[in-house]
């Protein structure tokens, strides 16, 4: 079921945290919130699920206005970052209190609640009390408890954020699994940008209770908006030079590095830019070469990470397959793939 | 949560239970002394006790004239302490709930209005409770007195409850009604289950402090028929003309028995109210 937000507001007292924000989720689709902590990604869901009452605006599942709807009326499955189990009860009981509250007999509830169980893989656990389980064991259990309703929207608000890193890719497939097989409507609140370019379809990057792009995780990858949403994807991150134009070339520092860029043309000179460089486009075969001198090295297994520091201080981040002959301290003078960077004016738009 | 006593290895608890056990000493003895004396005879001047007799004890068996049964005396005492215990718990679980959940109009004014009620010295109003309940017809009945004492007490049991429910995590209730349960569903079968241990202490203690009132029952209740324990017990000291200290000492022990088994019974839970929130 398609979700739609229009033009929604949410302060609290006086404090404006989102204003006027749309958002669109197609049905079935899964659609990531990503941002820094604080923007207001919480507030979202829980607006949608009816826990805030909007300030303005409305919120449509389907085409049904649900906007002044409370929450039990609206048929939506949340997992909570902090799982929200019932401690009192068992698993069996946690996860089937949505139907028990519907008074569906107890045989129906019983054969449901072992179906759901068997799907995420918890069947054997139903006698247990939250306390006697494992972090991931809980977050299943939230999970089917979420899905048992059949809601027409399911929302998870950081729901890896307690798992150990392994838990956490073997929970990321296979939440994505049960979004798939149940085609569910899904939102996903995370800060962790490696969890939302895998698990969703769309990504919606806010900053500040504000959306600033949307869009397919590769399109925003190799298509940042802003400079912020650049810094936001990719791991390991971005980094970024400060400089001028000059003569339709980028010009790092004081008559430094001089880079020609089809994106500066136009500008005028001595308007001060900053330009985006992905790790994975310095230290390539072709390109521009930059010199520097490497202060960092780390071994990632398969590939190695540098940190190069340039005569004006600025650093780059390069990531190449594993090579044992640089070192710290070594000076280097390797490439830069100049059309792959980006280009951002000072407010962090993208030129 | 029945955790057994640990014995740390650089500490050797030897000499704290001997020196625990030293000072409690003439504690002991009192109450050893205490109980012997209601079934022996002891020679004026003497402080051995010199035959065993159960003389003492006879108003268990024999109503004294212008006395009322003890037995009647026993189950109105467990009336008023049982059903002050059922109204504070009553009330104090859910007025708790909305001053610590809902956004009730002037919810402040009401938990100040609770901390003062609390702090107010209850006897100054005594006088005045005495005229009301005499005027809606309720003096020397066991509904009047039962009412006015949980009244005094629920500013307590609702402050506690507020405290404890504060501490039940606001994600069960928000999962709860996105789980489709009203409010009130919530309340009952999510929350008030997380504060149980809370609840069990309260009561304890409802049940102890009703079981021990004195004041009003004797004021506001102090007829025969509705007589406690409390009040019976003072009846005999007061009395002048057949003074017995001994029958005044066995009731004395007789009142003390059912709170030392509730106290066996309950220990456990006592020692959870810290234990409480939302562990499993
Ligand atoms: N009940 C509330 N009253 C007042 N301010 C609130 C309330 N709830 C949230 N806020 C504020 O709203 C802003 C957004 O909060 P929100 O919980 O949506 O952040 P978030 O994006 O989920 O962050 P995180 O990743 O840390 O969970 C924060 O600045 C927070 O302080
Ligand atoms: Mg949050």
């Amino acid at each position: 079921m398609r979700i739609l937000l229009d033009k929604f507001s949410k302060s609290f007292g006086s404090t404006k945290i989102i204003e006027d924000m749309d958002l669109e989720v197609g049905s079935g689709e899964m659609l990531a919130l990503l941002g820094p902590s604080g923007c207001g990604k919480s507030t979202t869901l829980f607006a949608v699920c009816g826990i805030h009452r909007p300030t303005a605006g409305r919120i449509l599942f389907g085409d049904r206005d649900v906007t002044h709807l409370p929450s039990q009326e609206r048929n939506v499955g949340v997992v909570f970052q902090s799982y929200a189990l019932y401690p009192h009860m068992t698993v069996e009981e946690n996860i089937g209190f949505p139907l028990m509250v519907k008074r569906i007999a107890s045989a129906d509830i019983k054969k449901q609640v072992a179906d759901i169980a068997a799907l995420v893989h918890i069947g054997d656990l139903l006698g247990r009390r939250p306390a006697q389980l494992s972090g991931g064991q809980q977050q299943r259990v939230a999970l089917a408890r979420a899905l048992i309703r059949r809601p027409d929207v399911l929302l998870l608000d950081e729901p890896l954020a307690n798992l150990d890193a392994k838990l956490r890719l073997e929970m990321r497939s296979e939440i994505r699994r049960l979004q798939k097989e149940t085609g569910i409507t899904a939102i996903l609140v995370t800060h962790d940008q490696v969890e939302a370019m895998s698990m969703c379809d769309r990504i919606a990057i806010m900053k500040s209770g504000e959306i600033v792009q949307i869009a397919t995780p590769s399109e925003m990858y190799k298509d940042p908006r802003t400079s912020f949403v650049a810094s936001f994807l990719g791991n390991p991150p971005i980094s970024f030079l400060k400089g001028k134009v000059q003569q339709g070339a980028f010009v790092l520092g004081e008559n430094g590095l001089r880079l020609p860029l089809a994106a500066v043309s136009g500008i005028p000179d001595g308007t001060p830019l900053s330009l985006g460089v992905r790790p994975e486009h310095f230290g390539t075969t072709a390109g521009i070469p930059v010199e520097g001198k490497v202060v960092f090295a780390e071994t990632q297994g398969r590939e190695n990470l540098y940190d190069v520091v340039l005569p004006d201080g600025s650093v780059l981040r390069s990531i190449q397959p594993v090579r044992d002959d640089v070192k710290p301290g070594d000076s280097v003078r390797w490439h830069l793939d100049s059309a792959s960077t980006f280009v951002f004016a000072e407010d962090g738009r993208r030129l | 949560m029945a955790e057994k006593p640990q014995t740390s290895a650089n500490f050797s608890s030897l000499p704290v239970i001997l020196l625990l056990g030293f000072f409690s000493l003439p504690l002991l003895v009192m109450y050893a002394y205490l109980f012997i004396d209601t079934i022996s005879d002891t020679e004026v001047g003497s402080l051995t006790p010199s035959e065993f007799t159960l003389r003492h004890w006879s108003f268990l068996w024999e109503t004294k004239t212008g006395k009322p049964n003890i037995w009647l005396v026993t189950l109105n005492t467990f009336i008023f302490a049982s059903c002050i215990t059922g109204v504070i718990l009553t009330v104090s679980s859910m007025a708790g709930y909305v001053l610590s959940r809902l956004n009730v109009p002037a919810r402040g004014f009401f938990l100040a209005g609770v901390m003062v009620l609390h702090a107010f010295p209850s006897v100054t109003l005594i006088i005045a409770i005495f005229i009301v309940l005499q005027w809606i017809g309720l003096y020397n009945s066991l509904i009047g007195v039962i009412l006015v004492k949980a009244a005094v007490e629920l500013p307590l049991g609702i402050w506690l409850m507020k405290g404890f429910y504060d501490t039940v995590p606001w994600e069960i209730e928000m999962a709860g009604t996105i789980d489709g349960a009203s409010r009130f569903t919530v309340w009952r079968r999510l929350v008030l289950p997380q504060i149980k241990p809370a609840m069990m202490a309260l009561g304890l203690f409802s049940f102890l402090t009703g079981w021990s009132e004195f004041i009003m029952p004797q004021v506001l209740a102090p007829g025969a028929k509705v007589q406690v324990l409390s009040v019976y017990l003072a009846s005999l000291i007061i009395d002048d003309n057949n003074f017995d200290f001994g029958t005044f000492k066995a009731v004395g022990v007789f009142y003390v028995v059912p709170v030392l088994i509730l106290y066996v019974f309950f220990q456990k839970h006592l020692m959870n109210i810290y234990g409480g929130g939302s562990k499993g």
